[in-house]
């Protein structure tokens, strides 16, 4: 069996290190893992993606993965959920971040931009209990550090079921991936959402 | 051997250097940036590391240590190949004594580069081999064969990863370090006769390139990593004759290369209908293992991006052989002729050429068309940072210079974002270092234009010092702006001669940009930092009065890579909302919630370049000063 995750976001926003900690996590399973990241000039406040697969052991090829797919997104913004969206499989699980990110064309162009709308749209389109929408970015702020978002929503990510990952799993390797002066702050956030 | 999961750059390092890699050369260039980096990071005892000032000065120094026997690596993008082409070219007739791997990202799509060029033509066009890994793991394997060919027939080769390969992870197996290679270079040994490039030994040369193509083509037919999956041929004569009579030999097949190989296997996902050729070996191109494929086919997908290298081989053949095969691809319009392969794209392509119109999504596509149309989707392309003091220089020229005849050349790095509104300060951008040459055209035709070109730190020192010293001798009017964050940013914040650091970690002078154009004989050097506007301003100004090429350092780090200065705040009571500091800088780090201008302090860094465009002083707060 694969299961394949969709991480979004928009540039800056730690998803390279919430997907770092999946695939640690999965490989200490024994699992077999395989991810593509965006890097590059999109950084620099443009819309990211990365897309993460893990295999108990079916054949894998490649890191990529097609519209209808994804058995999780995890979005750290709720405008980047709704741009991922064809990519969910249909009893998939979406995990949103409530806060959005304006860009600056909106800000510059006067469009409004806000979470509203596409909330309600993932309610519309997401199967009853499969969407869970956390204001990570105040949980965060609460920590005292909003850089530890990526956590906060990795842990309502695994407490979906819906990666075949475990708690216990991501906080065995945490110490691998995260630095030592960062990992009981980055435990607290786990526990958060 | 061990498990790691790692990037597929980092993969291609580790690779190396288990082949014993001795020497490393490059320079920075997405997707390929990495792969240098991690040879530095994983950097074994003895093995030396350098971020060249341009791909051309790396070729030259991995080929120099290639002659004298070590086996060397050179990294750079597709386009780095172009600046590195001169030597490469004569390379090839001159060939080396260690194992040398010219490793070349490409980058379809393209998501991070001028051009969607193929470095596989490249390869054809320079007469060397070229290695195409498929997966992380493969690239890991490959480059060591790579070495191994290189040093075997005493050339350099091409090893061609793109962006899904280069920027994928994947957990893989490696080997510990007590199972690498160790390499002890004899050192040069000379002889003119072979290592210096005269008319008589190019044409003798040639003649033995060609011929160790030809035997390569054989070689590669028997490569591992070139290889036919899902063949009815290799069950053996009997099942042939029985899937002949069942009617159920494959009739049709699939020609892949690189990632569309795995998005090909992904798309047949099990399936054993169509032959599959995998490519691992673009050129010389395994002929014979081709001819072995084709026999017995009505037809071939053939499934790569960017150009259609592995669909015109296949169709030379089939005339070459005499083989009655229809080849689809790119020419055929079958597949698209530009940009990335996607895995629905791959699918859409696999199943309508097997002849089974299934839709890729089929249930998620029925259910899209009975939901409500999703709510507009912003667009996001990339800005310069909150705080980049690129905005502040290229603002304070735009004031110097308003209402003038201008024209404002560009360059490739981060620069290259002040096109965007409103600053819209970049008119032409080509290739590095281009912006300079491009000013003085432009002046040669316009003479009462005021030309400018604007280039970072480390793009001056890759190519920009011929065009200013062109701009010099023969008399040009330009102002050349250099904006100088000390670091290659774009990249990833690499090391260059103007930051005294190199990739060993040694303390080094700096070579001073200012110093570089004084000698170069500009009267007009002046350094500024860009966040005082005032100042900025006025350098530009002063720079106008004065005749020929002048020179403007702005000088102010990179954000992304020093502390915040503070945070600025708006004073509601003093804001009379006129939006000039939006309209004028377009700063992500200012935003408006609720009617109102605020600052978003989680991007926010104090540049105070705001506050002082301020009309009634309502931004202060902790910036800069």
């Amino acid at each position: 069996m694969i299961k394949n995750i969709v991480l979004c976001g928009v540039g800056g926003q730690g998803t390279v290190l919430a997907s770092k900690l999946l695939a640690a996590a999965a490989m200490e399973k024994g699992f077999e893992v395989m991810s593509a990241e965006t890097i590059g000039m999109a950084q620099r406040g443009g819309n990211v993606f990365s897309n993460i697969r893990i295999s108990d052991g079916e054949a894998m090829y490649a890191p990529m993965i097609g519209t209808g797919e994804a058995d999780l997104i995890l979005a750290f913004e709720p405008g980047e959920a709704v741009r991922m969206l064809p990519f969910l499989k249909e009893d998939g699980f979406v995990i949103t971040n409530t806060r959005a990110v304006k860009p600056t064309t909106a800000t510059l162009t006067g469009s409004g931009y806000d979470a509203g709308p596409m909330l309600e749209y993932l309610q519309k389109r997401v199967a009853d209990g499969h969407l869970m929408q956390v204001d990570g970015d105040s949980a965060a702020a609460a920590l005292g550090n909003p850089r530890v978002l990526n956590v906060v929503l990795l842990g309502a990510a695994v407490r979906t079921g819906a990666l075949g990952l475990t708690e216990d799993d991501i906080l065995r390797v945490m110490g691998k991936v995260i630095k030592e002066k960062f990992l009981d702050l980055n435990r607290k956030a786990f526990a958060l959402a | 051997m061990h498990s790691e999961f790692l990037m597929g750059n980092a993969a291609i390092a580790l690779g190396a250097i288990a082949a014993g890699v001795d020497l490393v050369a490059g320079y920075p260039g997405t997707p390929s940036t990495e792969t240098l980096e991690n040879t530095a990071k994983y950097k074994p005892e003895g093995l030396y590391v350098e971020w060249s000032v341009n791909e051309k000065s790396a070729m030259e120094v991995a080929a120099g240590a290639a002659y004298a026997g070590a086996r060397t690596m050179v990294t750079m993008k597709q386009v780095g190949l172009n600046v590195a082409s001169d030597p490469l070219m004569s390379l090839e007739y001159i060939g080396v004594k260690g194992g040398m791997v010219i490793m070349v990202a490409d980058d379809p799509g393209p998501i991070s580069s001028q051009t969607e060029q193929d470095t596989r033509h490249f390869a054809y066009f320079s007469k060397l081999p070229c290695f195409d890994p498929t997966s992380v793991q493969e690239a890991y394997d490959m480059i060591q064969d790579a070495f191994a060919y290189s040093e075997e027939y005493g050339t350099p080769v091409f090893f061609r990863p793109t962006t899904r390969i280069c920027h994928a992870y994947a957990s893989i197996n490696i080997k510990d370090a007590d199972e690498y290679k160790k390499n002890s270079p004899e050192g040069f040994i000379k002889d003119s006769k072979r290592w210096v490039i005269f008319p008589r030994l190019s044409n003798a040369n040639h003649k033995k390139i060609e011929a160790r193509n030809e035997q390569l083509k054989d070689v590669f037919s028997a490569y591992p990593r070139n290889t036919i999956l899902n063949g009815d041929a290799d069950k053996g004569a009997a099942d042939t004759a029985s899937a002949d009579q069942s009617g159920t030999a494959q009739k049709k097949g699939i020609a892949a290369g690189g990632i569309s190989f795995a998005l090909a296997m992904e798309a047949l996902h099990g399936r054993t209908d169509a032959r599959v050729l995998k490519v691992a070996t673009p050129h010389p191109f395994p002929e014979k293992l081709a001819v072995e494929f084709l026999t017995g086919l009505d037809e071939v997908l053939c499934l790569e991006e960017l150009d259609p290298v592995i669909e015109r081989e296949l169709t030379y053949i089939c005339g070459k052989y005499g083989l009655n095969v229809k080849i689809r691809g790119k020419l055929t319009h079958d597949t698209a002729n530009a940009g990335e392969n996607s895995l629905d794209l791959v699918k859409q392509y696999v199943y309508s050429f097997l002849a089974e119109p299934k839709n890729v999504s089929d249930s998620s596509s029925q259910a899209a068309n009975e939901a409500p149309e999703p709510p507009a989707i912003p667009i996001r392309p990339p800005v310069l940072c909150a705080g980049c003091p690129h905005r502040a220089s290229f603002y304070a020229v735009k004031v110097a210079m308003r209402r003038q005849k201008t024209i404002f050349c560009g360059d490739i790095g981060c620069y290259t974002l002040g096109n965007a509104m409103p600053l819209d300060m970049c008119d032409t951008c080509l290739c590095m270092g281009a912006g300079i040459n491009i000013a003085q055209g432009v002046y040669r035709i316009e003479p009462d234009t005021k030309a400018f070109a604007f280039v970072g730190d480390s793009t001056f020192f890759a190519s920009a010092i011929t065009g200013i010293i062109n701009a010099v001798y023969n008399q040009a009017e330009m102002t050349v702006c250099i904006l100088d964050n000390s670091t290659t940013a774009m990249t990833g914040h690499q090391p260059h001669p103007g930051t005294g650091r190199t990739m060993m970690g040694e303390v080094v002078a700096k070579v001073s940009i200012e110093a570089v154009l004084r000698g170069i004989g500009l009267e007009f050097v002046e350094t500024v930092d860009p966040l005082d506007l005032e100042k900025a301003v006025d350098t530009v100004k002063r720079a106008q009065e004065i005749p020929g090429v002048k020179a403007i350092i702005f000088k102010s780090p990179c954000v992304a890579i020093t502390k915040p200065k503070g945070k600025a705040a708006i004073d509601p009571e003093k804001c009379i909302g006129c939006r000039k500091c939006i309209r004028e800088i377009g700063c992500p780090g200012i935003v408006i919630n609720d009617g109102f201008v605020c600052i978003d302090d989680s991007l926010c860094t104090g540049c105070g370049l705001c506050a002082q465009i301020c009309p009634v002083g309502a931004i202060g707060g902790e910036v800069h000063d």
